[in-house]
């Protein structure tokens, strides 16, 4: 069981990785979501697997679940859809602002890569 | 007294609540901000005091004994941070106020301002891996906004490529997180620094490696800084000196911290001291081919971490005082002349270079302010970047590291040569045209700053032996795990 969650994991980070490399705002996003989606099914491996609920009434049960690694996946999922949302309020704001969904290169960087071709021109003329 | 532990989290989260009830009231958003920062200020003092006289204060959240609950905790190493920290967010949110108006600082920032002040005090003071995960996060969220003061292209450009780096190094703290809890079955930094010895240690070097990667991205390490000269200069001067000033220096509070506390057995130093060097020389070749006053600043703070990097490579008494020392200077001189070069770009609309120029004439409270941090940061004696850098110097010789100070030094001296840049374009030149005068408010600020510099050199002594005494602290783990768990080890 716990094989296959494992592969599961392995794969979303795979394929995120994947998707964040790409030049596309939309798949950066998409693939930011797999890779925390893998992160979360790591922390919930982490626990001891399904086993009587964690809620003490009366007598204590001898095989309780742990209850922290859902507690942590509970506010990382939160924490990373709160992200998520903004982003996505990012990137529809790039789109209005340039009409396009690709991450361009920085302005300064531009400029100076600019100067270095500058520079190196005169040599491949002489 | 522990009373003080959680305040100075909860304190400044209730007041980002009221000044989002108090509305468009101006004069109640920024009653409750300075108060609310104030406070954390103050109560860093009370706390770093307690710690130093011996009595450390410690808060278990909700009354969980250690192991089980989180925990709060407030030594000397976390209390010299978090008060110099606190000091200069309450400066440059002096500067902000007397901004507010002139730049596009709007009426949201005294709430997005109090929440980072929240992050960043619990990401200093907690003892536990996944809380510091969230503090992280409060923090980084406030950044994230922050930096969207203004939504023009460059200012989501810079934001996005921010945001999903620091995205996915917090999916890998989550990878960490999940790692430890599996190897140990405990978070507790205090239990944890007792379980990770018995880790097998090839398991171990592995945690450790994945943990310096993942605050490596945080601190802007060689080599994944590249996002931080990209995103800082874009933002409004008070949120790019905060930034510059406070983020990547939690980081290496943290970096500091879980290599000391968590893997102290395996010493991996000298991988540290490359990646110091490294750091220290691609930032400050960075910094000299740049052409605008924000842009060179930025790339220096790259290159600084690298010096704090170093001490931490020592893994000696003597080195890790010497980072802690360098940690105190740095904060305050980066802060002091993000708010300079803000000044100067309030007054002329530009940071560029070649654009300004004669200001030495003109202004010469920026020269007198800007030449004290900039010999500082160089480590011109008698400033304080000086005595910070004596110290690693010293041990670096101590331990026959001459490498790696030989590196330090040729860095040093690059810096002097960038900063002579800023001087050259800024204040010497033909002068330029100013567009407005900076409002008293932010040369008040930039002064205390600037004076809060000075002080660090002339105490120098006195802030030594106590970076001395919180570095002997952390440089024995189960000094911490004696504090947080009790009697055990």
């Amino acid at each position: 069981m716990s094989l296959i969650t494992l592969a599961v994991a392995a794969i979303l980070f795979a394929v995120g990785t994947y998707l964040i490399l790409q030049r596309m705002l939309s798949r950066v996003i998409i693939g930011l979501g797999l890779i925390s989606h893998g992160a979360n099914l790591l922390i919930m491996l982490a626990g001891t697997g399904p086993a009587t609920p964690p809620v003490v009434t009366g007598e204590i049960a001898p095989t309780v679940a742990d209850p922290l690694p859902q507690a942590m996946v509970l506010t990382a999922i939160v924490i990373t859809f709160g992200i998520t949302a903004f982003l996505l309020a990012l990137a529809l704001r790039s789109y209005l602002l340039t009409g396009t969904d690709a991450v361009e290169d920085d302005i300064e960087d531009r400029r100076i890569g600019r100067l270095d071709r500058a520079d190196e021109e005169p040599e491949v003329a002489a | 007294m522990s009373w003080l532990l959680p305040a100075v989290v909860a304190v400044p989260v209730l007041g980002a609540g009221f000044t989002v009830v108090a509305g468009r009231r101006l004069l109640v958003q920024r009653v409750i901000a300075v108060s609310g920062v104030g406070f954390v200020l103050v109560a860093a003092i009370a706390l770093l005091i307690s710690a130093d006289s011996g009595s450390a204060q410690v808060t278990q959240v909700g009354g969980w004994a250690a192991p089980a609950g989180v925990t709060l905790v407030a030594d000397r190493f976390a209390g010299i941070v978090l008060t110099v920290s606190a000091a200069m967010l309450f400066a440059v949110l002096i500067y902000a106020m007397a901004q507010l108006g002139r730049d596009a600082l709007d009426w949201w920032f005294h709430t997005k301002y109090l929440v980072l002040t929240a992050g960043v005090a619990l990401s200093l003071v907690t003892g536990d891996l996944f809380n510091l995960f969230v503090g992280f996060e409060i923090m980084l969220i406030a950044s994230y906004v922050l930096l969207t003061v203004k939504t023009g292209p460059d200012e989501v450009r810079a934001t996005m490529s921010y945001v999903v780096i620091n995205l996915v190094a917090s999916a890998l703290f989550l990878l960490v997180i999940a790692f430890v809890y599996t190897t140990t079955g405990t978070l507790n930094l205090a239990d944890l620094s007792v379980k990770m010895a018995e880790v097998d240690p090839a398991v171990r070097s592995g945690l450790s490696m994945l943990t310096l990667v993942v605050f490596g991205i945080k601190a802007a390490l060689f080599p994944l800084f590249m996002w931080l000269p990209d995103s800082y200069p874009t933002a409004p001067t008070p949120v790019t000196a905060i930034f510059a000033g406070l983020l990547t220096k939690v980081g290496v509070f943290v970096i500091i911290r879980t290599q000391t506390l968590l893997f102290s057995q395996d010493e991996p130093s000298t991988l540290l001291l490359f990646v110091a060097g490294a750091t220290m020389t691609v930032g400050v070749l960075g910094a000299i081919a740049q052409n605008d006053v924000k842009r060179i600043l930025s790339f220096h703070i790259v290159s600084q971490i690298g010096y704090m990097i170093m001490g931490l490579g020592f893994l000696s008494v003597a080195g890790l005082a010497a980072a802690i020392l360098y940690i105190t200077h740095h904060i305050v001189v980066k802060t002091g002349l993000f708010l300079v070069g803000g000044l100067v770009e309030a007054e002329h609309g530009t940071g560029a270079l070649d654009r300004i120029g004669g200001l030495l004439h003109r202004r010469p409270v920026l020269a007198a302010m800007f030449l004290p941090l900039a010999l500082s940061l160089a480590g011109i004696p008698p400033f304080s970047g000086f005595v910070a850098k004596l110290a690693l110097i010293q041990e670096g010789l101590a331990l026959d590291r001459g490498m790696i100070v030989a590196v330090s030094l040729a860095v040093s001296l690059l810096t002097l040569f960038s900063m002579t840049k800023i001087w050259g374009g800024v204040f010497w030149g033909e002068q330029s045209k100013a567009e407005a005068k900076a409002a008293p408010g932010m040369v008040a600020a930039t002064v205390l700053v600037v004076g809060l510099s000075l002080a660090v050199a002339v105490l120098a002594g006195p802030i030594a032996d106590l970076a001395a005494r919180a570095a002997g602290d952390i440089v024995d783990p189960s000094i911490y795990a004696r504090l947080v768990l009790g009697v055990q080890p």
